[in-house]
């Protein structure tokens, strides 16, 4: 069963990308710690955002008359695991690169693209995601928030929650309502793109557990945007949200999430001499499942590479990937605590307990495993 | 180069006619395995991986895989792959290839181990002290488990011996194991999938339970994992490298148990009785996990091999497990 999932190769000439990618990660990473570093897609730095727009390495799969590289995906999957495997701060970047460029360029008008994509590419503008609303979680048909037609464009009322970096960005494409009521489910939803720094708009970050304020709420209170805001067709912002997570769920970064850790503990185990085999099986055990989770992850962009949407594929990749993401760190933390007498240097045991802390949003964000396992079900024949 | 499709079809189409779930358990039940070896060995694909030069196929381990998945989604109950390995190894050294099926099997002077499948093989590859042999299956004796083609065997010192590939016969059968593992867990995802939607209660299908659903889908992604292991695994080097041999064996057993687990709890008590298919192939998958090296013992060649290693974890993986380009 799923059996396009199959073995994939990273092209040599994606993989020639490589050099250049990594001595700019080594750059943005060498003065920032490992607690710092296990943040990497939370961790926010404009600078390096823009240092990588100016170097070509945004908008990588956009056409180059929008300023981008022209490349496929896998020129993005190279690029985005050098990022991710050394733990480098993409967060002001990450969602404008990894689907609002790709969305803009699919369903955008031609003044759109024009407008948004170079900006992206040279990584001046950063964008977030606003689908989340108080009431509409896992259930996403359900927002309320809306868009009302207005002479000379929309307004748009009602609140947004849980949206990653919203106080950091300068664009919210945000799915809300523009007909029908929430009874009306999938139908009646559309996409618009919303300036943050429109008059009406109200952010407000949110303070997490691990000491950050990565996600926040942001308010609409009469915020009236040009008729050009909607993207792609009125009424069709379900189907455009769907074919966006094929992009939001199957890369490397629903599996390298606690690979900061990984490296840092592996390196105290090559300091300690440590050869009990308890924990080199663990190691072979975390060894196997990644390389193993990381071709799964190219086979899926290999899907994405011959123009398919592969959401089936990508829900399966990224249940079994941030599954192996959150049980590093229980693990490693175990492996830790039955060493009691061997010491434990700061700086892992802050990336240890940061990782252990937000280890659960893994499977929350860009879908809950339950939903996900859903999908796959549905994908099996099951009804 | 070949197309690998082309060669999958009429071996599958051979195998569903010689191995349907009857004649697998005729042969569980101690029946005559020739009419089913003849045309297995007609086929000409015992010696897929023997060089040209020696008149085989040549092909690469990698467009074998398939096929060897297909053994697994079978369950055929003769040493097929294993078969095509032997006779490789043995083209190799010069040595002459022998007719009917051969078993596998690492063990020293002296040792009693299970051969896989050894009842029904008419000779055994046999690896002692880092040397083979192929001798003949004389002196198999069942294990006493319920309808398993397993056998117990004991060679004192062997002469005549051939040199073993580089990293042990063990590296090459627990990729095939992987293999079988990953074809026989494809099959029971389909097969539980089907059953959820057939059996009703509570007055409807039980696949539209979302405790099965979630189960199912867990199901689906540990058979998924352990075919693309299983490709790792034969995606490098023949012989395989330590890390893609651990890989493919250490993530394929621990997907057995596991999808064995959710296909007997979807088909409920109906999947233990012997009438029933689910256990030709269930039976199996615990088999091949323990045979050749379970996860942890493939977790500690790996883990030991990576801990000597500077490289951060994403390096390793890349440079060890990778398609070739």
């Amino acid at each position: 069963m799923f059996d396009t999932l199959t073995l994939a190769a990273l092209p040599a000439e994606d993989e020639a990308l490589r050099p250049a990618i990594r001595a700019l990660a080594a750059e943005a990473v060498a003065a920032r710690g490992d607690a710092a570093r296990a943040r990497s897609w939370a961790g926010f730095d404009a600078a390096f955002s823009r240092r990588l727009g100016e170097a070509g390495f945004l908008g990588l799969t956009l056409p180059r008359r929008y300023g981008g590289g022209e490349r496929g995906p896998f020129a993005r999957f190279v690029v985005v695991e050098e990022l991710l495997a050394v733990g480098t701060p993409v967060a002001a970047h990450w969602i404008a690169d990894r689907q609002s460029a790709p969305l803009i360029l699919r369903f955008g008008t031609e003044a759109q693209r024009d407008d948004y994509l170079p900006r992206i590419c040279r990584g001046e503008i950063f964008f977030c995601i606003g689908m989340s609303e108080p009431g509409s979680g896992s259930d996403l048909a359900s927002v309320r928030t809306r868009a009302e037609r207005t002479e000379s464009g929309w307004r748009v009322n009602g609140q947004k929650i849980w949206t990653s970096n919203a106080m950091h960005s300068d664009y919210m494409i945000a799915l809300l309502r523009t007909s029908g009521t929430s009874e009306d489910r999938h139908g009646g939803l559309s996409q618009l793109i919303i300036d943050l720094k429109a008059p009406g708009v109200t952010v407000r970050p949110i303070a997490d557990l691990a000491g950050d304020a990565h996600f926040a709420e942001v308010f609409f209170e009469d915020v009236d945007l040009p008729a050009d805001a909607l993207i792609g067709h009125e009424g069709e912002g379900w189907k455009q949200v769907t074919a966006e997570l094929a992009f939001e769920r199957s890369g490397p970064e629903r599996i390298y999430s606690s690979v900061v850790l990984l490296d840092a503990w592996v390196r105290h185990l090559q300091a300690m001499g440590r050869e009990d085999s308890a924990t080199v099986a663990l190691v072979g055990d975390f060894t196997a499942r990644l390389g193993t989770l990381r071709a799964m992850s190219i086979a899926c962009t290999a899907r994405l590479a011959l123009g398919e949407s592969p959401v089936v594929e990508a829900s399966l990749v990224k249940d079994l990937g941030t599954s192996f993401e959150q049980e590093l760190p229980i693990a490693i933390g175990d492996d830790l605590a039955a060493h009691p007498d061997e010491p434990v240097d700061a700086e892992l045991y802050r990336t240890l307990l940061y990782v252990t802390h937000v280890a659960p949003s893994f499977s929350l964000r860009g879908g809950t495993r339950e939903i996900l396992r859903g999908i796959i079900a549905r994908g099996m024949g099951l009804r | 180069m070949m197309d690998h499709d082309a060669l999958l079809s009429p071996f599958e189409r051979m195998l569903e006619t010689v191995a349907a779930p009857a004649a697998v358990r005729a042969v569980e039940a101690g029946g005559d395995t020739d009419a089913m070896w003849d045309a297995v060995a007609g086929s000409g694909f015992l010696d897929a991986l023997v060089a040209e030069a020696a008149g085989g196929f040549g092909l690469p381990v990698a467009a074998v895989q398939p096929l060897w998945q297909a053994l697994g989604r079978h369950a055929v109950p003769l040493p097929v792959g294993e078969t095509m390995i032997a006779r490789a190894l043995l083209a190799d050294a010069g040595a002459p290839l022998p007719d009917g099926p051969v078993a596998l099997a690492v063990a020293a002077p002296g040792q009693t181990v299970v051969v896989p499948l050894g009842l029904v093989a008419r000779h055994v590859l046999v690896e002692q002290d880092g040397r083979l042999a192929l001798v003949a299956a004389d002196g198999a004796e069942a294990t006493g488990v319920a309808r398993s083609l397993a056998a117990r065997m004991r060679w004192d010192r062997l002469d005549g011996m051939l040199p073993a590939p580089a990293g042990g016969l063990r590296a090459l059968a627990a990729v095939l194991r992987a293999a079988l593992i990953a074809g026989a867990a494809d099959r029971l995802v389909a097969m539980t999938a089907a059953y959820a939607n057939e059996r009703a209660q509570f007055g409807k299908p039980i696949g539209r339970q979302q405790a099965l659903q979630q189960n199912l889908a867990v199901m689906a992604e540990e058979a998924v994992a352990a075919r693309i292991a299983s490709q790792l695994g034969c995606a490098g080097a023949w012989p395989p490298s330590l890390a893609a041999a651990a890989t493919a064996k250490s993530v394929a057993s621990r997907a057995a148990t596991r999808v064995a687990a959710t296909a007997h709890a979807v088909h409920g008590a109906i999947g233990i009785s012997v009438e029933h298919d689910l256990h030709l192939f269930t039976r199996r998958l615990h088999e091949w996990r323990l045979a050749d090296g379970s996860e942890s013992w493939w977790n500690r060649q790996l883990g030991a091999q990576r801990l000597t290693s500077g490289a951060g974890s994403v390096d390793y993986v890349r440079a060890e497990l990778a398609a070739p380009a």
